[in-house]
């Protein structure tokens, strides 16, 4: 989905529309329906097409919810904005989430993304956990094309505060067998007879659930917080290499 | 490339070859099994379907709706020794909701959306396929979707997405009428398996997201010529048409997609009837919308109401009351009575007294916030902080409801019933505009919730405050819950009993299992790799029980290791 260039800049973050009550989970899914249909045109920040800046309410050809929620479901003609196969509710938490984000952090990078690839593979040993273009390890999300996903602020938060926001997709899991032995690792699938999980060691395994006497969620993200293991440069580097990676 | 009518030819040339065979057995056999002797359904046969339980004659297995059989050779003993004996893969990737009909060794059953094939039940081997082709003007809301057929005589019924009926000739699969029932462009369409009544076919309309206004009829099993007709929202100057505000009742839906049931004895037949329309908003419509959300009571012969129920007035919450109608004999606070049985989508589980319409008890069977209980005449008191607003409302149950469409089960011999349910399950509803125009979608706001019509598809996004599915067994005499069955996922499947005191049922994760029906424990279980979202049903061939149900896009068949 794209946005396309709306023209009006709404207020302060609220998640009171015209005719809705957004909750945080409704933003959150705004944000994750932004992620997955937005950002390839507009990127993270939502500023990517020139004059729009949608992270900060600056839009065009729309004056009111409704005109911003009908740009989202039919798209603007003659433009590259396409209509979205999004309800109207969808549509409206998109912008719920938007007006969530204008006051949330900055957008400007500051580090230097060379030195910051270097400091994610050695100081940092980031790449322990994480995968990047083949690289690195598959129990952590894969960040090849987190820079594409995520906003300045999210990555810089979730270097400092890894706990924070940990996207449901990226919880970590952990189950304790009859016998005693724990594996945590990610949740891939599950039923009612069984649970399917990469642990730890990157292995791919499967436990009947007659086998498991405790099954969780992690309460805390596995990643630790670099605020003292990093200087605050060190981290404005790692964030610009983050910001670098768009995918293959 | 063989012709169409070559490949019916050859199949029809093999299926009275079987025939010849089994007419032959039958001779020896007669004297020892009398429903062999010939292959013609009688209504009488229908009626006492429970005498017969190698045949699976109607889609609840009888007019009484139980889903349970008589058969016992599977047991909580030996049902760990079920294999798979044969599958039928659909040439079709719609669902695969048809529950099938067995009569003598060959069983019946449709390929979405509207192929009648017939199998040899022992084997799995086609003897003909009948393919209807829809109007291209078909649009039922929620798939191209078929539930069953119905039999008597030589002759096979169904309905069709583009709301005809047809007759088929059980033997060959040539069709005998083709009865246009309503307008497939004005949103109408038949995805039920139709009700024989006697001499007369019955069927009711879907359509209730398109603005119809829906209707149940009866044809003549010889012409297919209706016989009557009951409209499900009363017309002008009729009883009932004061609750619906304006013109609204042209167009307020009351669809029918469930096939109801009879009572021999009553003569009287019981159907369930769909959501008003626009489903999430109700304002347009003010009143109670009778008959939407109701059951009604019509004469078999004449389609005269009887008596109605209504379980959710003024629906705003789509809460279809489509389920199968179950009729029981029980004891009732010491005085034998006849009872309907009626897991409602709304979350509540009610019983009726069916000659009367008389409300006997209604309770819970899941998390409901919509309603606080029910008055003295059994209206329900509806909760004012559970009303669908502009803003959005928290309701339990969710759009999908406590439960569904999928078939429950009454066992006489454990006297509970079984109902498939959802649990912890909520949406958000919010109310917007719907303006009617002819065969368009006229909804509203769709709500929304952390379980849709199809779950997301990575697991790891679940959050445990999510919805659950279960089987629930409750006895009808107190409203007691006294086991369930819990399951990860939810679940569109419908439950068999059987007098061995088996239930079987399955779910969304595609498994497909065996409980002792009085303790609700696991006996057996297998993975059919898609999700289960039919009802199961059980016949016997040659003196084996074999049970079947439909997961994904095939039709799955088990009997014990021989």
């Amino acid at each position: 989905m794209m946005l396309g260039r709306l023209s009006i800049v709404l207020g302060l973050a609220s998640t009171l529309l015209a005719q809705h009550t957004y909750t945080p989970e409704d933003i959150e899914e705004g944000g994750r329906l932004f992620r997955t249909n937005c950002v390839g045109c507009h990127g993270p920040e939502g500023n990517l097409v020139d004059g729009v800046d949608l992270g900060h309410g600056k839009f065009r050809h729309a004056t009111t919810e409704e005109g911003l929620i009908d740009i989202v479901l039919t798209g603007i003609p003659g433009t590259a904005m396409p209509p979205n196969g999004v309800t109207s509710f969808q549509a409206g938490a998109i912008i719920a989430y938007l007006r969530s984000i204008a006051t949330d952090g900055r957008s400007v990078v500051r580090g230097d993304a060379v030195r910051g690839a270097s400091i994610f593979v050695n100081k940092g040993a980031c790449n322990q956990c994480h995968r990047v273009n083949g690289d690195g390890s598959r129990v952590g999300p894969d960040l090849s094309e987190i820079g594409r996903l995520r906003r300045v602020t999210e990555l810089e938060r979730s270097i400092l505060e890894p706990d924070a926001e940990v996207l449901p997709q990226n919880r970590f899991y952990r189950v304790t067998t009859n016998s005693g032995e724990t594996i945590t690792g990610r949740l891939l699938n599950e039923d009612t007879f069984s649970l399917q999980m990469m642990d730890s060691s990157e292995h791919l395994r499967s436990f009947r659930r007659s086998n498991l006497r405790e099954t969780s969620f992690l309460e805390h993200s596995p990643m630790p917080s670099f605020r003292d293991k990093l200087s605050p440069g060190e981290v404005d580097d790692v964030v610009a290499y983050l910001v670098s990676l768009k995918g293959f | 490339m063989l012709l169409p009518e070559k490949r019916e030819g050859r199949g029809a040339l093999r299926f009275a070859r079987v025939l010849k065979m089994r007419g032959l057995l039958a001779i020896f056999a007669a004297t020892l099994l009398p429903g062999l002797a010939t292959a013609q359904v009688s209504f009488d046969q229908i009626l006492s379907a429970e005498k017969e339980p190698r045949n699976w004659l109607s889609y609840s297995g009888s007019p009484m709706s139980q889903r349970h059989s008589a058969l016992v050779q599977v047991t909580p003993e030996n049902v760990k020794n079920l294999e798979q004996q044969w599958v039928f893969q659909a040439r079709s990737l719609e669902k695969f909701e048809a529950t099938p009909l067995v009569v003598d060794g060959i069983l019946y059953t449709v390929q979405p959306p509207n192929d009648v094939v017939a199998l040899d039940a022992e084997t799995g081997r086609q003897f003909w396929t009948y393919s209807y082709i829809p109007s291209p003007k078909a649009r039922p809301c929620c798939g191209r979707v078929n539930r069953g057929l119905a039999v008597v005589g030589d002759t096979l019924f169904m309905g069709t997405i583009d709301a005809h009926l047809l007759a088929i000739d059980a033997r060959n699969g040539h069709v005998l009428w083709n009865t246009a029932v309503a307008s497939p462009e004005a949103g109408y369409a038949i995805t039920h398996a139709p009700l024989v009544v006697k001499d007369e076919v019955i069927v009711g309309t879907a359509g209730g997201e398109y603005g119809i206004r829906g209707f149940i009829a009866a044809y003549d099993i010889k012409t297919g010529k209706e016989r009557w007709r009951f409209y499900t929202i009363p017309g002008q100057g009729e009883p009932g048409n004061e609750t619906w505000a304006g013109d609204s009742w042209k167009h307020g839906g009351a669809s029918i997609w469930m096939t109801g049931s009879y009572d021999s004895v009553l003569n009287l037949t019981y159907w369930g009837i769909g959501n008003p329309g626009p489903d999430f908003t109700g304002d347009q419509r003010a009143g109670d919308n009778l008959y939407s959300d109701c059951v009604v009571a019509l004469d078999a012969d004449t389609g005269k109401l009887k008596w109605y129920y209504q379980f959710t007035p003024h629906d705003e919450m789509d809460y279809d009351s489509v389920q199968v109608p179950v009729l029981a004999d029980l004891e009732w606070q010491g005085k034998p009575r006849k009872v309907m049985l009626w897991a409602n989508r709304n979350g509540f589980f009610y019983v009726l007294d069916r000659a009367s319409g008389q409300f006997l008890q209604g309770k819970p069977f899941t998390t409901v916030n919509w309603a606080t209980g029910f008055d003295e005449r059994g209206r329900p008191m509806k909760a004012s902080s559970a009303v669908p607003k502009t803003e959005g409302t928290v309701v339990f149950p969710g759009v999908q409801g406590g439960t569904n469409w999928y078939s429950p089960s009454f066992s006489p011999r454990t006297g509970l019933f079984y109902i498939p349910s959802w649990d912890n399950y909520s949406a958000v509803f919010a109310k917007g505009d719907a303006n009617f125009v002819e065969g368009r979608e006229f909804v509203g706001t769709m709500p929304r919730g952390a379980i849709g019509g199809l779950r997301p598809g990575m697991v790891n996004f679940r959050k445990p405050e999510e919805g659950f599915g279960a089987v629930r067994a409750y006895d009808p005499k107190t409203g007691e819950k006294k086991w369930e069955f819990k399951m990860l996922d939810v679940t569109d499947a419908g439950i068999l009993t059987t007098a061995s005191d088996l239930l079987f049922s399955g779910g969304r994760e595609g498994y497909f299992y065996a409980l002792d029906a009085r303790t609700g424990e696991l006996l057996w279980k297998t993975m059919l790799g898609g999700a289960v979202a039919s009802g199961p049903m059980t016949y016997s061939v040659n003196g084996r029980q074999y049970i079947a149900v439909c997961a994904g896009n095939a039709l799955f068949v088990f009997a014990l290791k021989e």
